[in-house]
């Protein structure tokens, strides 16, 4: 064991560090630590930067061009990112359908989308939940009908992140009412611009439109979209999710987080001192901060153990409970911090080109801390994962 | 000892909690909430025909009631509504000060503030003093023919509506003395000052405010000059009290909507409440609420006691504490739905947490309570 990077690893750091130098804009960054929307344009701006460099399919096998980083390449460049206040990787392209259309679609589907997920021509978007089907995601209900080269789709999903931006969406759907749950489901690819789907945004509690529901209405959709074989949905369905939870320990974004909330104690003060030598809320902060140096190291111990060919099983949902709860918390003590700048409601809307409320760093932090509430409720909710944990390691 | 509610009080509770089932429903507070105005000018005028204004201030200011039970048996009803509109500001911090140190001419505004007529905002608070109440730094000098008021005051809430703003200004002294602070009456649209008002993350409006050389004759003064520290105190306990209310109230409908929802909602075939996992934290939160509910009567029993900022710190360290435990737990054994702006409990949960946010939170609270421990 050894805990320093080597030679290459620091290398390797320095170059992301030079590429984000060069090729992250002030306003941005900027944007993104003030916590406001880049918008669409935005995002595929971010990937089209990396992916000019190679690095946006950094978690792609090297056979289908991907660059293959290990587990502590990804930890650097994760931090580095976050640290930097780059925009985020949208992940529904690139870290969810990608590696299942790698493992389980066909040639065609491969030499089609693959590409069209990196050149940012297709956006991706998730059906997975439906109203009815959030943590029994496999009691949904979304119908696909054949009907000769056609399936015909009616049904809703909902929470669908981005579905406004997105232009593709893959979805779960029910191919065999009669077969038992888990049997009757197919993933199909489904084209937004097919005559019969309607996008509704949903305000989330932060006031950002965020989420949507997509309803689909006698929707056809070719039968080579459908990927692998009919009703065999649920096992890729199942494999996307692993994929889902391997980034969702978030250290990049912890870490980020917390160098904020302690730039934020340094210049905020309490009786006249630096909040930051104000013993409560020091006391909070070394804790999260004592969490999160155990946390970066259990990540990399599992992302490496993965890498060498061991799937993280169980060990991701532990990432993920750890992981959402720092970040959480993190998010709390930043709210704690601005005092009451917190209370105010930074819309663009009322700030638009003009100055902040109060401090800059003040305006997002309260709607973050209620929008992260969602990190212990999607890609399967902690109770969820708490409960895969006890079943496996009780070995009941 | 006895734990029940007078019969007027009774009354007061019942009436208000019918009302605002009736009335203040979750569609027609999400119209409230995206209004220009930040509340309802209609809903104002109701609360204050029902007396629900008058509750708060004692007969000798022209109300009949005032004292920390009545203040609290409102707020938690304001609070299982999740009401924004500015009760706090108009008259607990604001009609309780004119009735504290008020002249007679000044005082004779409070039946316009019991009737609902008049809008009153504290501006205390500076970008700088986060819940410090003693750091003043805004200014008052005297020119010979009267009052200049020049400074920043952050985060006023109803500043827009109010036709009075109470500013609070250092005449001696330095930033952190509890020694000369004065306080004054500023009218709406009085040269010199200036608003940036906005909307609040869970409902209604705030501003900042600035004092450019606000000119002020002497009658402008609330209180004797360099004593306001004292009677602001006063004001702030009882906004505390309210607060704590406020918070026990809304976490009442927080807990009860989630008992309906874990009921109803299915998954794997099942309600979700038989899952004990979510049972147990359900059983969690009720005992939090039952402390929280003897805290708030802690806090409102000691409103003119001895002891009384101790009971204030420890009422208010507990509802916050209890308080981000129901709205993080409620939201979490919620799922997405929870997530949602327009369902009731989002807009709840946010109220309850962001009170963190006015006159101190958790660790603030707790570092009171220890500081008046060992005074
Ligand atoms: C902001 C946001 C974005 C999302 N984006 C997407 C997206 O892009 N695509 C997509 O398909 N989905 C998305 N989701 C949906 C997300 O995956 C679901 O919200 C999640 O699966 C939980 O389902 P639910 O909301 O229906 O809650 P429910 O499943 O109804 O759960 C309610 C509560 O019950 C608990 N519970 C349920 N079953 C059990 C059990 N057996 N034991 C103990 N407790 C249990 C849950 O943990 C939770 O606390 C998103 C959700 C949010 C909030
Ligand atoms: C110091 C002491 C004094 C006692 N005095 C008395 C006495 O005077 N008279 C008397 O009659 N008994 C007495 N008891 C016994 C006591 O009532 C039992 O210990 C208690 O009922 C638990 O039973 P158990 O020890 O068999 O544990 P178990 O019932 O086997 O429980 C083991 C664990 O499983 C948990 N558990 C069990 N069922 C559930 C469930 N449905 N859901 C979730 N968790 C569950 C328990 O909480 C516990 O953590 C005493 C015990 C102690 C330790």
């Amino acid at each position: 064991m050894d805990l320093n990077y080597t030679d290459e690893e620091k290398a390797f750091r320095d170059e992301v560090r030079a590429f984000l130098a060069e090729k992250l804009p002030k306003e941005i960054s900027d944007k993104i630590r003030a916590g406001r929307n880049i918008g669409k344009e935005g995002y595929q701006w971010w990937h089209a930067t990396l992916n000019e460099r190679g690095w946006l399919n950094f978690n792609w096998p090297k056979e289908f061009g991907g660059a293959e980083w290990n587990a502590v390449q990804r930890h650097i460049f994760e931090e580095e990112c976050a640290a930097a206040y780059a925009p985020r990787i949208v992940p529904f392209g690139l870290s969810m359908l990608g590696p299942v259309l790698q493992k389980f679609g066909s040639k065609a589907q491969q030499d089609f989308f693959l590409p069209r997920i990196l050149n940012g021509e297709h956006w991706w978007c998730q059906g997975y939940s439906e109203p009815g089907a959030g943590s029994d995601l496999a009691s949904l209900k979304t119908r696909a009908v054949r009907d000769g080269d056609h399936y015909v789709v009616n049904g809703q999903k909902t929470w669908t992140t981005l579905a406004q931006y997105a232009n593709w969406i893959f979805c779960l759907v029910r191919t065999d009412p009669e077969a038992k749950a888990q049997e009757g489901i197919s993933f199909l690819l489904i084209d937004m611009n097919t005559p019969g789907i309607e996008v509704r945004p949903i305000v989330l509690l932060d006031g950002t439109p965020e989420v949507n529901e997509v309803f689909f209405d006698d929707v056809r959709v070719p039968v080579e979209n459908l990927v692998g074989e009919e009703n065999k949905g649920w096992t890729y369905a199942k494999y996307l999710l692993t994929h889902e939870r391997t980034n969702i320990a978030g250290v990049g974004f912890s870490q980020a987080g917390l160098d904020m909330v302690k730039r934020i104690a340094r210049i905020e003060t309490a009786n006249g001192r630096p909040l930051i030598e104000n013993p409560h809320f020091a006391a909070r902060l070394a804790r999260v901060e004592i969490d999160l140096m155990a946390m970066a190291t259990t990540n990399m111990r599992i992302i490496s153990q993965a890498a060498a060919g061991q799937a993280p099983g169980v060990e991701s949902s532990m990432l993920k409970v750890k992981g959402t709860i720092i970040r959480q918390e993190i998010n709390d003590l930043a709210r704690r911090a601005v005092g009451p700048y917190a209370m105010p409601f930074a819309s663009e809307a009322v700030e638009g080109d003009n100055d902040p409320i109060g401090p800059d760093y003040a305006a997002p932090v309260a709607a973050q801390y209620f929008n992260n509430r969602k990190l212990s409720i999607f890609g399967g909710s902690n109770e969820i994962q708490r409960g895969i944990i006890a079943k496996v390691k009780m070995g009941g | 000892m006895d734990f029940n509610l007078t019969e007027e009080r009774q009354m007061l509770q019942d009436t208000l909690r019918r009302y605002l089932a009736d009335r203040y429903t979750t569609p027609v507070r999400n119209d409230i909430l995206d209004s220009p105005a930040g509340f309802s000018a209609d809903i104002w005028r109701e609360l204050a025909d029902l007396g629900v204004l008058g509750a708060l201030f004692d007969e000798a200011d022209g109300g009949f009631g005032g004292a920390g039970f009545d203040i609290a048996t409102v707020f938690e009803e304001l609070g299982r509504a999740g009401v924004v509109e500015p009760v706090l500001d108009s008259c607990i911090l604001g009609g309780r000060l004119i009735a504290q140190v008020g002249s007679p001419d000044q005082r004779a505004l409070l039946d316009q503030v019991i009737s609902g007529k008049l809008h009153l905002a504290l501006a205390h608070g500076e970008p700088a003093s986060r819940y410090d109440l003693s750091r003043v730094e805004t200014t008052v000098r005297t020119d010979g023919t009267g009052l200049i008021l020049s400074g920043r005051k952050a985060v006023v809430v109803n500043a827009e509506a109010a036709g009075q703003l109470i500013v609070s200004a250092r005449e001696t002294g330095g930033p952190f003395d509890l020694d000369g602070i004065s306080l004054f009456l500023v009218p709406a649209g009085t040269p010199g000052l200036g608003l940036r008002g906005y909307p609040m993350l869970a409902g209604g409006r705030a501003a900042e405010v600035t004092l450019d050389d606000v000119r002020l004759p002497e009658s402008a003064r609330l209180g004797a000059a360099g004593q306001g520290f004292d009677p602001l105190m006063d004001v702030v306990a009882a906004a505390n009290c309210a607060l704590v209310a406020e918070v026990l109230g809304a976490m009442e409908s927080a807990v009860e909507l989630t008992r309906q929802y874990l009921m109803t909602r299915k998954q794997f075939g099942r309600p979700i409440g038989t899952f004990q996992a979510l049972q147990h934290r359900f059983a969690d939160m009720l005992i939090e609420l039952e402390q929280a509910r003897s805290a708030v009567i802690n806090a409102a029993g000691h409103l003119k006691a001895p002891d009384r900022d101790r009971q204030i710190a420890a009422a208010r360290n507990l509802a916050s504490r209890a308080g981000r435990l129901v709205a993080e737990e409620t939201i979490q054994m919620h799922g997405g739905i929870a997530m949602t702006q327009e369902y009731e409990l989002a807009h709840i949960a946010k109220r309850i947490v962001m009170s963190d946010h006015r006159f101190g939170d958790a660790d603030y609270h707790l570092e009171r309570f220890i500081a008046l421990g060992a005074a």
